[in-house]
């Protein structure tokens, strides 16, 4: 009765819409709140491009109406703008500096400060982005710290240029504006709100 | 199960009273808060089923975030049995099936309006306060576009003269509820009408702690482990409440205390403001007093009340 039809050619989105949302949400809150802690999303749908089942599911459980999204415009991934607008009935923008998210691939992201970070009476209306990238683990270390980490974290995301990471530190030298960062890996998830402070290790 | 309806309320309404739209704006707004902390993000704030000043924002969040594996405790000044609290904890048993309690420690979801309370918080825990005035500088100014301001370029001079000239009016600086705080070093914060006895435990908390005014429609957050300061002066440094008394129940002499005048000739009591938290104490055969008088007999959980009927 509430499993959404979606269309030939169009995978479904989730099965159980309200319980399922809920679910990534929590997940997603207790990533936002403990940066650099790496979470098991456990979605479980189809989503229209290999490696990106976490960040469809979060594009499920939080986009509508109301935010645009950016989306690397990759080969593989030609369905997703359609999947998106089914699903979530989102806005697809091409300017990075409209959408509120962005779904991006590492390799294929537009340079940061082409995205909003927000005003600074108003820094929530910044834009978070959803960085899928090949495994949260095995890359160059990176060192976490900031609000929600007891002492520190380290991460070793793989796919991001070291230039990168000088691009999140100087946008985070605005704060309260800044960009608010999901790393997303098949169904795992990492989030890097801006409030976390991220050195690279030798 | 169906998705989109409970057992009690057989598909009356969405699951936790909120339609999906309303959960993923609120969603996103928390979301946005735990990244800022100590900043308040607008919300489109809904009517509730309860009027402002009853807890519309706490209940906003709480709908918003609580799933079927949940745990819920509903506190109103650290009593589980007052009015609001039961109301509340029964609407959420019933619009999101859920469990509830009144043990601070099997709670992962714990809303409350006045109180942190005395057991030590968890990692995994989420406390929801109910806010009526989420801005600490509303009392200094009254227009909502000067106090964004005043966040935005960290102006936050005129709240230390206000301490100040508490400080010069008293010999102190006075306020018991609701004082400033300064947040990760940056954002200056209510922290809802909770005793000043209550800020210590905000800093490097454990658990999670989310804010919601209702009728301000705001929602703010503070993430595990992070500073949370009082404002303070080197010679007039931030002090908490002392209470010479021991709860007149359970003896208790650390706890923060209600005051309950018992009759006509002036006699009182002091208890635990935490019922949970006495309680236990209680069963663990610490005695007051004032130990067996009748506010310190058990009551049926109204929580089993309510499965009950």
């Amino acid at each position: 009765m509430n499993e959404v039809l979606a269309p030939d050619g169009l995978s479904p989105g989730f099965t159980n819409p309200v319980f399922e949302s809920q679910h990534t949400f929590r997940r997603v809150l207790d990533a936002m709140s403990r940066p650099g802690l790496l979470i098991n999303l456990d979605a479980d749908l189809s989503a229209p491009a290999d490696g990106i089942d976490a960040a469809a599911a979060i594009a499920l459980a939080l986009l509508d109406f109301e935010t645009p999204i950016y989306l690397s415009p990759v080969p593989e991934w030609a369905g997703l703008a359609q999947w998106l607008r089914f699903h979530c009935g989102c806005p697809i923008v091409e300017n990075p500096g409209d959408a509120a998210f962005a779904l991006v691939r590492v390799d294929a992201m537009p340079a940061l400060d082409q995205f909003n970070s927000g005003d600074p009476k108003y820094p929530d209306r910044s834009a978070t982005l959803i960085i899928v990238c090949p495994s949260l683990e095995g890359g160059d270390s990176l060192r976490l710290a900031g609000p929600g980490i007891a002492d520190f974290r380290v991460i070793a995301p793989t796919g991001f240029d070291p230039a990168f990471w000088d691009d999140v530190r100087q946008d985070r030298s605005k704060f309260q504006l800044g960009i608010d960062l999901i790393l997303t890996s098949d169904n795992h998830i990492v989030a890097l709100p801006r409030s976390t402070r991220i050195a690279l290790e030798d | 199960m169906n998705a989109v309806t409970n057992r009690k309320l057989n598909g009356a309404y969405n699951h936790a009273y909120l339609d999906e739209q309303t959960k993923r704006m609120i969603r996103r707004a928390i979301l946005k808060a735990v990244a800022i902390p100590g900043y308040q993000v607008p919300f489109g704030s809904r009517e509730m089923p309860v009027p402002y000043g009853w807890g519309t924002g706490g209940i906003q969040i709480t709908a918003s975030i609580i799933g079927q594996d949940d745990v819920y405790k509903c506190i109103d000044q650290g009593a589980d049995d007052t009015t609001n609290a039961v109301s509340i904890r029964r609407f959420f048993a019933k619009v999101a099936d859920v469990a509830t309690t009144e043990t601070t420690e099997k709670a992962t979801i714990i809303q409350t309006r006045h109180r942190v309370p005395e057991a030590p918080l968890k990692e995994g825990q989420i406390m929801v306060y109910q806010v009526p005035q989420p801005e600490p500088l509303r009392g200094l100014e009254p227009r909502e576009t000067e106090t964004r301001a005043m966040h935005a370029y960290e102006e936050y001079g005129l709240q230390y003269l206000s301490l100040y000239e508490s400080v010069s009016a008293f010999g102190r600086i006075a306020g018991g509820a609701g004082y400033p705080v300064l947040v990760d070093e940056r954002y200056l914060m209510s922290p809802s009408p909770i005793p000043k006895f209550d800020n210590p435990k905000l800093h490097q908390s454990e658990a999670l702690h989310l804010f919601g005014a209702g009728r301000e429609k705001r929602i703010y957050a503070v993430p595990p482990h992070t500073d949370v300061r009082s404002l303070d002066f080197e010679d007039y440094p931030f002090e908490v409440q002392h209470f010479d008394e021991v709860c007149a129940l359970c003896g208790c002499s650390e706890s923060y205390k209600d005051e309950v005048i018992l009759d006509d000739e002036g006699n009182r009591m002091f208890v635990c403001s935490d019922s949970s938290y006495c309680t236990d104490r209680r069963n663990a055969g610490h005695a007051g007093p004032l130990a067996g008088h009748v506010l310190g007999q058990d009551d049926p959980d109204p929580a089993s009340l309510e499965d009950a009927q």
